[in-house]
């Protein structure tokens, strides 16, 4: 008879893929209605395309959410309050980029007091493009993000903790007046 | 001295059969709450998935010591309530540590849990969650009167404080204390609208204008704790329930067919019905349930 060789690193992995799975079936999503976006959250969750079928399910705060929904156009002011919120989440956390403007400024792209490219501030694990993005294309960026996260991949977390230098310096290009701390989490 | 370690194993199994069947009762309500707004819902298991998935975060803020202490309080009043919980009639493995005084005991003891969460929960600093705070506890001044009287009443009733003395009372079904005596029934019912905190009630928690309120401030693992503490008490307040009015049970596919009914009484009201603002919650408590209280003490003591 052979006894299975399992060593430390194996059991790692396998308390890891029932993490995943887990995180994966469970995402409680901050919906951040910076944009005309938000508009399209509504039906996404209510009794038409019920959105918590999968797990998402809508968190009053930062701390208790798992996925940031940053819906449309960020403007220079609403953008620091979206990192703090960020900041107060707890790892680990996801970003998903909701329509054009997330991507490189939609309609926006010229405009003085939007951003263009969110993933130059915060780390973006999804983008669902469209102007605006249905319900069902909604849905199936959140099915992307499930892919990601069983996979393992879902570690936005990391990179934005390991790339910190780089987006603080361009958060701080954008947002001239930084009243807040440094590292606030 | 000799120690009876059927009671023992009984102890350690009660909680956890307490966990699964309040998680799984917590999956049943979104479930069926999502059928009544014509939603498909969630899965049944949904409650476990996310509780790992809390229990599995990576990090989590730090505040202080008391907001360390704050979860772990709840979760000792909630399993120190179910200890005293007969959960099955008859049963060695399954009367835990319920002695003669224990309706007295229980009310304190489903008290001490929330008092150590607002100790906790002062720490975090957050406003939300002080506000959230305070209103709990003003629902607490509401709803524990009328469930007070409504004990009281059956106390004189029945000439004990036991709860293993009530459900030897209610041998039969006819002698089921819900039939005994209604009026202190439905003032504990009215009671226990408040203490499930569902809907019409769901003064402390808010999530629209209060962002959850009292745990605000707390995600992870302190949520995890905080969620399998709810899960824990409320199959410990629904096992109360069913011990003291509707006669006990005397397997586990009674419990739980009792429990559930029990359970969809708060649940469906919350379903059908709007927030009341603090004020009105309490002068609904202080009005009618109070009111029914004084008559069914009246009642017994003619």
């Amino acid at each position: 008879m052979v006894t299975p060789n399992i060593n430390e690193k194996d059991k790692l992995r396998i308390r890891e893929i029932v993490e995943n799975f887990a995180r994966k079936h469970s995402l409680w999503v901050l919906a951040y209605g910076t944009g005309c976006g938000a508009i399209e959250i509504p039906p996404t969750m209510t009794s038409r395309y019920d959105a918590e079928r999968f797990g998402i399910r809508g968190s009053a705060t930062p701390r208790q959410a798992d996925v940031l929904l940053i819906t449309g156009y960020l403007s220079t002011k609403t953008l620091k309050r979206v990192i703090r919120t960020y900041e107060q989440m707890q790892a680990p956390k996801y970003v998903i980029g909701f329509g054009s403007c997330t991507i490189n400024g939609g309609m926006y792209w010229d405009s003085y007091n939007t951003i263009n490219a969110l993933d130059r501030y915060l780390p973006v694990d999804v983008y669902i493009n469209g102007c605006m993005p249905r319900p069902e294309a909604v849905i199936q960026g959140f099915i992307k993000l499930q892919n990601i996260i069983a996979e393992g991949k879902g570690n936005g977390a990391e990179k934005y903790q390991e790339n910190l230098e780089w987006y603080r310096e361009n958060q701080k290009k954008i947002i001239h007046n930084w009243q807040m701390p440094d590292y606030n989490w | 001295m000799d120690i009876n370690w059927l009671k023992v194993l009984g102890l350690i199994i009660t909680p956890i059969i307490a966990f699964f069947v309040g998680v799984t009762y917590g999956g049943l309500v979104r479930n069926i709450t999502a059928r009544i707004q014509n939603r498909f819902g969630p899965p049944v298991y949904q409650n476990f998935w996310d509780i790992i998935k809390l229990y599995s975060k990576k990090t989590s803020i730090h505040h202080g010591w008391m907001q360390h202490l704050g979860p772990v309080f709840a979760i000792t009043a909630s399993i120190t309530s179910l200890y005293f919980i007969p959960v099955l009639r008859d049963s060695v493995l399954f009367s835990n540590l319920s002695f003669s005084g224990d309706l007295i005991f229980l009310i304190y003891m489903m008290v001490f849990g929330s008092l150590g969460m607002a100790m906790g929960i002062g720490q975090t600093g957050n406003p939300n969650s002080a506000i959230g705070v305070s209103r709990g506890l003003s629902m607490m001044v509401g709803y524990e009167i009328p469930f007070v009287l409504a004990l009281v009443s059956i106390m004189i009733q029945f000439h004990t404080t036991s709860l293993n003395d009530l459900l030897a009372v209610q041998s039969k079904f006819t002698d089921w204390i819900i039939f005994q005596s209604p009026i202190a029934f439905i003032t504990g019912i009215l009671a226990f609208l408040g203490m499930m905190g569902y809907k019409p009630f769901d003064v402390p928690i808010a999530p629209a204008e209060l962002a959850s309120g009292p745990v605000s401030e707390f995600g992870g693992k302190y949520l995890a704790l905080m969620q399998t503490s709810r899960s824990i008490f409320t199959f410990a307040k629904l096992v109360l329930f069913t011990d003291i009015f509707l006669g006990g049970a005397g397997d586990f596919g009674t419990l739980v067919v009792k429990t559930f009914l029990l359970y969809m009484i708060p649940v469906l009201t919350g379903i059908v019905n709007p927030r009341f603002r603090t004020e009105q919650a309490i002068r609904f408590f202080w009005k009618w349930p109070t009111a029914l209280g004084i008559i069914a003490i009246l009642i017994v003591v003619w």
